[in-house]
């Protein structure tokens, strides 16, 4: 029996944060009462022409920028034709045959894959998926489906979209879900889109098809729509793949179709073969004049470059000394490692910040955009640590108040009563105590047993209540047993 | 050039436009007789020339917010709507 | 017995109402009693003025703006906020405008008073006004007669003196080819010379607004007014407007005036031919230089406008479908039946054979054949204008192959319609700007226009050319019967 693989190529829409739509000037808001960001424009009325919002062409050449794109020297617009009410024009503003971006890739990380394949040896985790294009368009008005009818509302419509086409590089499912998820973190490291896919931020429509391991030619490929979330095109993928081997293996050719995921089933249905091409009848616009991106647009956009994942990742671990893990997973998010730079900043010891946020802040349940702590008190309770103030057990307990109570580490120190105790003066005394109370203990010590002081510093610290420095215990311990 | 073959009825589809038998062949012929007319351009030698296109200008947009209308009169036109959305027969995917 | 009110030019009203001779509310009712007894023959208005909303606009109107209390019309392709808009089809009946155009705007502000929508062929595409959902308008020089089109209705509105001054829209010779047969001036201008927000879509890469006047100085004054740049028109150019008034202050002396060979051939109708030659040599006799220059392309103008202007129209007219505005049919079965059957009954053959042309030509393997090709052709047509502008500061041309033709004699072959346009499409073409003035009649007193051609941006010559034939002709002072 022939062994299969999927090739897989991923169209992704992405909508533009900016405040106005593409071409008029109406607020691009999510939600709204229905028809209130309206104007004749964008509800092409007669006699209206486009004119286009820079900041969503900037916006547009900062993603290609960033996914290391060739950016177009000139940005024209066209048309395309067909009629549906949701689009008020019956033509669409989009780019034909000169995309503002071309080529590029999106380069995958282990922590974009799925939690459950991190750890699978045979994932090539660094892989990059080459992209075909990146264009700008508009998008189309939201409509709501009743019995028999249909009501438009057109907030949305004329907002401005960027569609990113991926080559046919991706091979599995789980590499889909990467690309996804480290797409996702650069739309965001850029400001260009929130990229939320369950608010419809970024939508995906999946071309897949299937081969005999080792064949050149495609296979007939099979489109999958209404996909909401990053783990529904993942999941989508792989009934898709096993529905197509199963075809294939009984026989059954695959045509070319337009498939619906449902997600609550978790399977694909039939929406529409593709019994004839679509006619779109791009022409270029005419009421829009080409514009020079090298006229200070690409410049902007370029001024605009934020430090990428993978460089953030590096600076981390050279700055901060935190390990590579730790740096992955700062910089998997701009505010996360926004934040840790703040709260590392005071720090002796940086990587105990690191660990105080990613393990101890997130068990906590907490995240990371609405952290109430003042960053500078990570510092300041790892320094108490580094300084010996207090030990690590007592920094943790000190730890979720300073998160509920947004409260100095040295405050509540003192108000806990936790303040350790290094006075040597004092733990000698105490040190003295427990060998006198526990002669077997240095009985043991004296015979050889040097593990028998571990006995005797649980002691000073039961003394202590917990507020002796265990490293000074230990040395003083050490030096009069062995006196 | 092609030869003024042009499909009426699968154009008329494209634009969404009913015609009746007498108007399609009434279009067939007109539209062969202009077809037939404007294949004269097949005789201009266009290898070296550049299509015609507007001024690169970039005449742009600051993304600054406007006015809107208000939604009453955004709809004053529609011809059917309901709870401020415009009404169309069922939308098929 | 002086003339009528009526008959005043733009720039003689205002000298009179600057004078307090007269009111800008006794202009307002003279008019309107003008209309009244002229628009039955002429049918030049879709919707003609609201008598108390004009006398109340006069009543208000500031005399110390360029056109204040100068009543104009405006072609029914223009967005007037809260008027009807209805392009002379039926799929816009009941729509009404939310918005101004740019130019409204503009006219607004300069004072004038609005007076009426004018008839015109459906959606711009015709050259004879018979193409429309509210009746043929008549010449009114000679009502068996077209009156020209697309914008016959403003055309026939100056030329029969129901409006001083009104604007209209030019694809391919819509306001100087009916100028030309209503005997008034017509001026269409340099593309991004005007605003094209409000106007709505013919063929966006030529549409342009432009003035009907009833003389040159006139035109001037109205493209003061309505030049500029506009932020809502991608397309419209940002470039300082000239006094273009002041461009009338020189003679015809020393200008250098171009005369193509390529438009003097077979078709043109031997008494046009004549005026126009007539009209070259008083020229010369006027001190201007006439040389010979080429457009060797121009013989392909028509050719490819029926390419370019159909394919844009195809795609403009796309969002008349009765989902937000206009007439829906009644009960449609499904979405694509609403689409399909208010487009079947909304718009005219006309029409319907434009979008259908323009719908195939831009059509999966037919594109590089035609809308491209076409394209290609058209950056000729354009060079042509440019070599022949570093000759001469204006070119001299017939406006129209014919003077008016007979309602219903060309209906029947669209083709033949095309023809009409041939020597005006090329100025679209290339995005320069031209103007049609009378230059004589024909013996059956029909009005014949000359085209005066000039560069981009080369208004000021086109405005100095016109205005110095003009002032020593007589072909304007003429009234017509009406
Ligand atoms: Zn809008």
């Amino acid at each position: 029996m022939a062994e299969y693989e999927a090739v897989i190529g991923l169209e992704v829409h992405v909508q533009l944060k900016t405040n106005t739509k593409m071409f008029c000037s109406c607020k691009n808001e999510f939600g709204g009462a229905p028809n209130s960001h309206v104007c004749p424009v964008c509800l092409g009325m007669p006699g209206v022409l486009p004119t286009p919002n820079e900041e969503a062409i900037i916006k547009t050449i900062l993603t290609g920028e960033m996914l290391e794109c060739q950016i177009a020297p000139r940005c024209k617009f066209d048309r395309k034709n067909y009629f549906y009410p949701d689009m008020p024009k019956n033509y669409q503003i989009s780019q034909y045959d000169e995309p503002l971006c071309a080529n590029g890739a999106v380069t995958l990380n282990l922590l974009a894959f799925p939690k459950d394949v991190q750890n699978d040896p045979k994932v090539n985790f660094d892989k990059k998926i080459r992209l075909e294009r990146i264009h700008l368009e508009e998008d189309v008005a939201k409509s709501f489906h009743y019995d028999g009818a249909s009501g438009i509302d057109f907030n949305r419509a004329g907002t401005p979209l960027m569609e990113i086409v991926s080559k046919a590089d991706i091979a599995t499912p789980e590499e889909a879900f990467a690309y996804l998820t480290a797409l996702k973190q650069i739309l965001i490291y850029g400001g260009v889109s929130d990229a939320d896919m369950e608010k419809g931020q970024m939508r995906c429509d999946v071309n897949v098809s299937i081969r005999p391991k080792g064949q050149k030619e495609y296979g007939t490929k099979v489109e999958i729509k209404n996909l909401n979330s990053i783990s529904a095109v993942r999941k989508s993928l792989h009934y898709e793949i096993l529905r197509q081997t199963a075809d294939v293996e009984a026989g059954v050719p695959i045509i070319q179709q337009t498939r619906r995921w449902d997600d609550g089933r978790g399977e694909t249905f039939m929406m529409r073969t593709k019994e004839k091409a679509h006619d779109y009848r791009y022409f270029p616009d005419p009421d829009l004049l080409p514009l020079n991106t090298e006229e200070g647009l690409h410049q902007t956009a370029k001024s605009r470059l934020p430090e990428l994942p993978a460089a953030k990742k590096s600076r981390l671990v050279a700055d901060y000394a935190v390990t590579e893990y730790q740096a992955s997973v700062l910089a998997s998010e701009v505010a996360l490692a926004n934040y840790f730079e703040k709260a590392a900043a005071n720090a002796k010891n940086k990587s105990a910040v690191a660990n105080f946020l990613l393990n101890d802040y997130f068990a906590t349940g907490g995240d990371i955009e609405n952290i109430p702590v003042n960053p500078e008190f990570f510092s300041e309770l790892s320094n108490l640590v580094e300084e010996g103030k207090i030990n690590t057990k007592q920094a943790k307990e000190v730890f979720p108040k300073m998160v509920a109570e947004n409260k100095a580490p040295s405050v509540l120190v003192k108000e806990l009563g936790l303040s350790q105790i290094t006075d040597t003066a004092a733990l000698e005394a105490l040190c003295d105590q427990a060998i006198a109370a526990n002669p077997r203990s240095v009985a043991d010590f004296k015979a050889g047993k040097t593990n028998a002081v571990n006995a005797l510093k649980g002691q000073v610290m039961k003394l202590s209540k917990g507020q002796a420095n265990p490293q000074v215990v230990g040395d003083i311990l050490l030096k009069k047993l062995s006196a | 050039m092609a030869s003024p073959d042009i499909d009426v009825r699968y154009v008329a589809d494209l634009a969404r436009l009913n015609l009746s038998d007498a108007e399609a062949a009434t279009f067939q012929k007109q539209l062969s007789d202009i077809l037939g007319y404007v294949a004269q351009l097949e005789k201009v030698d266009v290898s070296s020339v550049a299509a015609f296109s507007g001024p690169v200008v970039n005449n742009l947009r600051p993304d600054v917010l406007g006015e809107s209308l208000p939604v009453e009169v955004a709809l004053s036109n529609a011809p059917q709507q309901e709870n401020n959305l415009i009404v169309v027969p069922k939308m098929i995917e | 017995m002086s003339s009528p009110l009526y008959t005043e030019s733009v720039a003689s009203l205002r000298r009179k109402l600057a004078a307090k001779e007269i009111t800008a509310v006794d202009v307002a009712d003279q008019l309107l009693a003008r209309i009244e007894q002229a628009d039955g023959k002429l049918n030049a208005y879709n919707f003609k003025p609201d008598a108390a909303k004009v006398r109340a606009a006069a009543q208000a109107a500031d005399l110390s703006k360029p056109l204040g209390g100068v009543p104009i019309a405006i072609k029914d392709v223009i967005n007037v906020q809260g008027d009807p808009c209805t392009c002379s089809s039926k799929i816009l009946q009941g729509y009404t405008a939310p918005y101004d155009a740019t130019v409204i705007k503009k006219l607004r502000e300069a004072g004038a008073v609005l007076v009426g929508r004018t008839n015109m062929d459906e959606f711009a595409m015709g050259s004879s006004t018979e193409n429309s959902s509210w009746g043929v308008t008549r010449n009114p020089w000679d009502t068996d007669r077209i009156p020209g089109g697309s914008s016959g209705g403003s055309a026939a509105v100056v030329g029969g003196h129901e409006a001083f001054a009104a604007l209209g829209s030019d694809t391919g010779g819509s306001i100087r080819q009916p100028a030309a047969l209503c005997g008034c001036v017509g001026l269409k201008p340099t593309y991004g010379r005007v605003s094209r927000y409000g106007l709505v879509a013919f063929a966006s890469s030529l549409d342009q607004i432009g003035p009907f006047t009833k003389t040159v100085e006139d035109a001037a004054l109205l493209m003061e007014v309505i030049s500029g740049h506009d932020p809502k028109d991608n397309t419209s150019v940002n470039r300082p407007v000239p006094k273009y008034t002041d461009a009338l202050k020189q003679d015809l002396r020393g200008m250098k005036l171009g005369v193509p060979k390529e438009y003097f051939i077979s078709g043109i109708d031997p008494e046009v031919e004549a005026a126009t030659k007539a009209a070259i040599e008083h020229f010369a006799k006027q001190g201007a230089e006439i040389v010979d220059i080429s457009l060797p392309h121009t013989e392909y103008a028509c050719a490819v406008y029926y390419i370019i202007a159909p394919a844009e129209a195809s795609a403009n007219l796309a969002r008349f479908e009765g989902v937000r505005y206009g007439n829906r049919v009644k009960n449609p079965k499904d979405i694509l039946d609403l689409y399909r059957s208010t487009r079947e009954q909304g718009f005219g053959p006309e029409v319907k054979r434009r979008i259908i042309l323009g719908t195939y030509v831009l059509s999966s393997g037919y594109y590089d054949a035609y809308y491209n090709r076409a394209q290609k052709v058209r950056q000729l047509i354009k060079r042509d204008f440019e070599q022949a502008f570093t000759k001469c500061d204006a070119i001299l041309t017939p406006t129209s192959p014919t003077a008016a033709f007979k309602v219903g004699e060309k209906t029947s072959d669209p083709l033949q319609m095309y023809l009409a346009d041939i020597f005006t499409i090329a100025v679209n073409l290339a995005g320069v700007c031209g103007i049609s003035i009378p230059c004589g009649f024909t013996k059956s007193k029909l009005p014949i226009g000359l085209q005066i051609i000039g560069a981009q941006w080369g208004e000021e010559n086109v405005l100095r050319a016109a205005h110095g034939y003009e002032q020593t002709t007589e072909w304007h002072k003429e009234l017509p019967g009406i």
